[in-house]
Parts: structure tokens; C-alpha cells; sequence
């Protein structure tokens, strides 16, 4: 027998009597503002908050923020008066220099801050990941309560890689001192639009 | 690496350094407060430890199709599978992955299981040179030691250790300890690695049965960075990582950081499921023991651990003894529970390592029974010959002392003479009690005697 038919058939002999699946449709939070709670628990991860209202607006707000003689790299054709729009077929290590990354998130989570992006909106899996700085445009409408909502919303979609991502990268590895920046990005920047 | 000494050998050694374990002890402590405060702000906290341990149960029970319907659509999504059975096998196929392709050298984010199979080591000995990317993996690479905590690696480390061995092997300046600084510099020097690797492997945190995606949680996005500029993606992963739904990530994400170190989510959860274009997905499934802790109806709740690592910070032995002192890659109360199933001999004094106070069980996300396996495991060990003969000698004794009351009053009485007569007897190194302890001053009289004279009194 082949390794994998004797670990199936070891598997098959050993497991126990089927035990039944529990219900989790019980797991129900009625948030009163779900945008405050999400704003809230955002800030309190190390996040950075800004409800900016339009996309016009974080073009101005960008402008201020970031230095745009760095590199400066978008999904959204919206913002390229402020950014360059990302090229599909470019060899991820060239993103390598990419100091602010600007993407629209599907949705965001107010128990936990994070936000849900597949690779549709990243353009690069890598991006959100390897840039310096991350921005991501959350509509206030999109924002749900829990993770039972945000897995509701996500359902039976197909993608080839998706992730939630809740904050700048950290550590606590020295001595549990809090590092923002480890490898990934070193500040995250949600703007809140209408 | 591997130590002839056993737990409390290696916590005497821990503990020598007064000052490093009351450290150690509070830094832990903190992040089990964390932990409370966190759990405590989650609505419905205990019914989802409930669920999450039920659709392990659940999972536990079906492994045998869920494994099958986990491999079937992976298949469908481009990845490939593999199975194996021991460290060797696994081992084994890591390297003829990467041999087909050429690649000498792979970043490696966090992954227990490939610490228990010492992949390193075997690929090193051929000729592949692995880097952990994850800070406290990378610190525990670099100063040749297996990781203490499963979360939180080098815990038991100090900064300035970090310091002289950042000094001594990326050139920092001598007496550099700030934690900012040192991250900086391992964030500069591993964003070259990850730039530069063909091949990166990561471990697995949940694998949905239903759709083939597997989910990796990270905090520092080394997983991501690693295999996101690979070529090559491998993923090792425990046959019980299996969960049946996508909407079950829901239940176990909000458990894990929660659980682990007081964090509403780990700030990656990311959900592979398919090869970008031009990349190879390979993911290996590895028995290692777990079939055969299946048919151990005590002992295979041990399956449901989600690894947060919950049970460590707040077990009072770990705590006092450090990771290392377990001798085996996954310490503290259920790394004890987890290692007997692998060589009970080997790993005979581990269940022993444990006050059996129960604080892991409370804290469990997946309410596994840990106390309680702690103390079915001593019962097995005696039961098979493994246990210390010390132990074994004084169990008996104590076990004489307390069938007669003829016996039991002398001893007593002997007991307490000696305290108050002659405490050099007791207060001494071979009594294990007196170390690091003073011993009590005793009573004249046992309790028979005091209620003799006044226990009939109104």
C-alpha cells in the first residue's frame, strides 16, 4: 500500500464514532454603529483612521500625506492623479521600492479592524504585503460586525488567494516590546468613504 | 540538540538565575492578562470555545472523508499533494521538490511541524540552506536553539542577548539591544532573503476540506512575503488542521489571536488556494503519530490544538522553567500531552511537569482536557515502567504511609520531630522540597492529637 492509503486506512480504523457539526447561525452581535466600533478597534491596533468621505478627498489627503516624489502605486484608475496605476504583468520583485500601496478593501470587520482583499483588488498578492506604507479605501457600508458576517458575505466566492489583513505588521519578539514594521508594512492608513 | 537531562534537571538549571525567571514569569503572566481582557470583551466567548471544540469533534470523527474531500479539491485548484507518514518521509519530499527545480537555498515562515521533522538540519546536510523568517525563529536559528514558546520563540530571551547575537552575526554595534533598532535591521536583512529565494515554505493554521484553501496567520506578514515572490510554494501541515467549511475560519479566527496573545485577529490570515500564474503550490500532509493518537480514545482530544499557545502562558510550571526545559519542540502542557504519543519513554517525565491545576484546561480555546490527560498520562507511564524510580520508590512509600494509621501516626510524629529537633535532616540537597524553598516551621502535634484532647470539648 502506498503511503497515502495507509494513512487513510489508519485514519478510517481509529477515528471515532461521527459526532455532528454544531450550529454557529447562534453567533450573532447586533453592533449599534457598526463604522464607531470599527473605527474604534482600528485606532486601537495601531491603525491609522481617516474618514475621509470621497475618493476625491484621499487624493488630497494623499497629497499631504506622502511623499510623492517616492513611489506611489494604486489599483484604482480613480486615484492615478496621485499614484501609478499597477501593472498586472510586472515581476512582483520590482515592487520592491513601492513605498505607499492604495487598494479598496471588499469589506472590513469592526470586532477586529482587518479588512478582507483578494488578489482582484491587491493586483499583486504580494503588494499590500511588501510595500512600506498600506492605504486601503473601506466603504462605510461594507463594514460588518463580526467574522461570521465577513465569512457570510465572502460565501462560496472563488478566488486564488485572499486575506484579512487587521494592521501594520508587528512583532513583540524582543522582550514583548511592540514593533510596528516587521516585515511587512510600517503603518496602515484606512480611509473611510460614503 | 537533543538532551539526556530531563524537565526538572533542565527547570533546576532555568531556575538558577533568580531574576530571569521572575521575568520570564511576568512576561507571560502579562500576556495572559491580555488574554482574559480580550476574552472577556467577546460576546458569547465560552459558546465559542463550545462550537470550535465541536467541529473538532466533528472533524476528529470524519477525518478519514474530510482528508479526502481536502485533497480532491486542491487537486482541482493546481496544488500538489503529498503524504507522509513519518519526518523522514516528510523530509524527504521537501528536498526532491526542491532538487527537481535546482534550489539551494528556502525561506521558511513559522511551522512547528517542520521543527518536530528538523528539516533544517536534513536539508543543511544536502546542501539547502533554510532561513526562518520569523523574527523569533530567525533569533533562535542564529544561536542554534529549537524554539521555546510556539508563539513566541525566543521568549525566554533577553535584549541584550539579541544584541551581541545580532553583533556577532549581522554586524550590528556592539551593546546595541533596542528592540526598534534590532527589528529594523532583521527586517532590512530578511527583506533580501525573501527577495532572493526561489523556494519558501510555510506551516498551515486551519485547511477548509470544502473549497482546498488553507489559511496562514502571521503578525509580521513573512509568510506572505516569503511566498508571494516564490516561485516554488510548499506547505506542511498535521493530518487534524483539516476544518469541514470555509464559515468555520470564522469560529477559530476569532479564538486564535484572542486566545494566543490578547489580539482581536492576528493581523495576517491569509487564504491560499490556487498557484499564481507561473508558480508551484505543493502542499504535504504528514501523519507523524496522529493516526495513532486517534485509537487513543484519552488522549485524542490532544488533535483539537489550534497551537495559540494559551496553555503555556498561563501554566505556573512553564512559567518557572522555560520552554527548553520540555526537551521537546513543543513545550508546556500540551506539548506534555502531545510528545508522550510519540516515544512515551523519551518523553516520560513531561505529564509530570504540571501542578495539575487546571488553568490550561480554562484557557483552552478548544476545551481540550489538558490537566486532565496530564494526569491519564502519568497513569499510562507508570503503568508501562517508564516512570523515574525515584518517583516510583517514594509513590510506594507514600502509598504504605497511607493504608495503615499505625504507620501513617510515626510518620507524622517523626516528621515533625525532626523539623523542630533536628531540621538539618530535611533542610538539606537531597530533599527536592527544600530547593529553592524554606521549609515551614511544624506544629507540636498532628491534628489526631489536637482533636483527641479538644474535639470533644462544647
Amino acid at each position: 500500500m502506498s503511503t497515502r492509503e495507509n494513512i487513510l486506512a489508519a485514519v478510517k480504523k481509529n477515528q471515532p464514532a461521527l459526532s455532528a457539526l454544531p450550529d454557529i447561525s447562534v453567533f450573532k452581535v447586533h453592533e449599534e454603529d457598526v463604522v464607531k466600533k470599527y473605527s474604534d478597534v482600528f485606532a486601537g491596533i495601531g491603525g491609522l483612521l481617516v474618514s475621509a468621505g470621497s475618493l476625491e478627498n484621499v487624493k488630497d489627503l494623499i497629497r499631504k500625506d506622502f511623499d510623492q516624489n517616492k513611489r506611489i502605486l494604486t489599483t484604482l484608475p480613480d486615484l492615478t492623479d496621485v499614484a501609478e496605476l499597477s501593472d498586472p504583468d510586472a515581476d512582483p520583485h520590482t515592487l520592491e521600492d513601492v513605498e505607499l500601496a492604495i487598494i479598496e478593501a471588499h469589506l472590513g470587520v469592526a470586532e477586529n479592524g482587518a479588512v478582507w482583499l483578494t488578489e482582484d483588488v491587491m493586483g499583486h498578492r504580494v503588494l499590500p504585503y511588501i510595500t512600506q506604507h498600506l492605504a486601503v479605501i473601506v466603504r462605510e457600508e461594507s463594514i460588518v460586525s463580526t467574522m461570521h458576517d465577513a465569512y457570510s458575505k465572502i460565501a462560496s466566492e472563488d478566488y486564488g488567494f485572499g486575506g484579512f489583513i487587521g494592521g501594520p505588521s508587528k512583532t513583540a519578539d524582543i522582550e514583548q516590546a511592540l514593533v510596528l514594521g516587521a516585515h511587512g508594512p510600517l503603518s496602515m492608513t484606512v480611509y473611510l468613504i460614503k | 540538540m537533543k538532551s539526556t537531562l530531563d524537565h526538572a534537571a533542565l527547570a533546576e538549571e532555568f531556575n538558577k538565575d533568580e531574576e530571569r525567571v521572575d521575568w520570564h514569569d511576568g512576561a507571560l503572566w502579562w500576556i495572559r492578562q491580555k488574554r482574559d481582557r480580550s476574552a472577556h470583551q467577546t460576546p458569547q466567548w465560552e459558546e465559542l470555545r463550545e462550537a470550535a471544540s465541536a467541529i473538532k469533534s466533528n472533524v476528529i470523527s470524519n477525518l478519514h472523508d474530510y482528508l479526502i474531500q481536502f485533497e480532491e479539491n486542491l487537486k482541482k485548484n493546481g496544488v500538489k499533494v503529498y503524504w507522509a507518514s513519518d519526518a523522514e518521509e516528510h523530509n524527504q519530499i521537501v528536498y526532491s521538490i526542491l532538487k527537481a527545480k535546482e534550489i539551494k537555498q528556502m525561506v521558511k515562515s513559522k511551522s512547528m511541524l517542520t521543527e518536530e521533522c528538523h528539516l533544517n538540519e536534513f536539508l543543511e546536510e544536502r546542501g539547502i540552506e533554510v532561513i526562518n523568517s520569523d523574527l523569533g525563529e530567525y533569533i533562535q536559528q542564529i544561536d542554534n536553539e529549537p524554539p521555546s514558546h510556539i508563539v513566541l520563540p525566543c521568549i525566554h530571551k533577553r535584549k541584550e542577548e539579541i544584541g551581541e547575537l545580532f553583533h556577532e552575526h549581522l554586524g550590528t554595534e556592539k551593546g546595541l539591544s533596542d528592540p526598534t533598532l534590532l527589528t529594523r535591521v532583521a527586517r532590512k536583512h530578511l527583506r533580501n532573503v525573501f527577495l532572493t529565494r526561489r523556494a519558501a515554505l510555510t506551516g498551515v493554521n486551519f485547511a477548509v476540506a470544502e473549497t482546498g484553501e488553507y489559511v496562514v496567520c502571521t503578525n509580521e506578514g513573512n509568510a506572505d512575503m516569503g511566498a508571494h515572490l516564490s516561485e516554488v510554494q510548499i506547505a506542511s501541515m498535521g493530518l487534524e488542521k483539516i476544518i469541514p467549511e470555509r464559515k468555520h475560519l470564522g469560529v477559530f479566527l476569532r479564538l486564535l489571536a484572542r486566545s494566543a496573545i490578547g489580539q482581536p485577529i492576528t493581523i495576517y490570515s491569509s487564504h491560499y488556494k490556487k498557484p499564481r500564474p507561473g508558480q508551484e503550490m505543493h502542499l504535504i500532509l504528514v501523519d507523524k503519530g496522529r493516526s495513532n493518537l486517534l485509537a487513543r480514545p484519552d488522549f485524542r482530544e490532544s488533535l483539537k490544538c489550534i497551537k495559540c499557545g494559551g496553555c503555556m502562558n498561563t501554566c505556573p510550571v512553564y512559567r518557572k522553567s522555560g520552554g527548553l526545559s520540555y526537551h521537546n519542540t513543543i513545550s508546556g502542557p500540551i506539548g506534555a500531552i502531545l510528545a508522550p504519543n510519540l516515544d512515551m519513554k523519551q518523553h516520560a517525565d513531561l505529564p509530570f511537569a504540571s501542578t495539575l491545576c487546571g488553568s490550561c484546561s480554562n484557557v483552552c480555546p478548544v476545551k481540550i482536557p489538558i490537566h486532565d490527560q496530564l494526569y491519564k498520562w502519568r497513569q499510562e507511564i507508570v503503568k508501562q515502567g517508564y516512570s523515574a524510580s525515584r518517583k516510583t520508590f517514594s509513590m510506594k512509600a507514600m502509598a504504605l504511609t497511607l493504608s495503615s494509621p499505625e504507620i501513617y501516626k510515626t510518620a507524622g510524629k517523626t516528621g515533625r520531630w525532626l523539623l523542630n529537633n533536628a531540621p538539618f535532616a530535611i533542610n538539606n540537597k537531597f530533599n527536592p522540597w527544600y530547593k529553592q524553598r524554606d521549609m515551614p516551621d511544624s506544629s507540636q502535634q498532628s491534628f489526631g492529637e489536637w482533636y483527641a484532647k479538644n474535639g470533644s470539648k462544647k
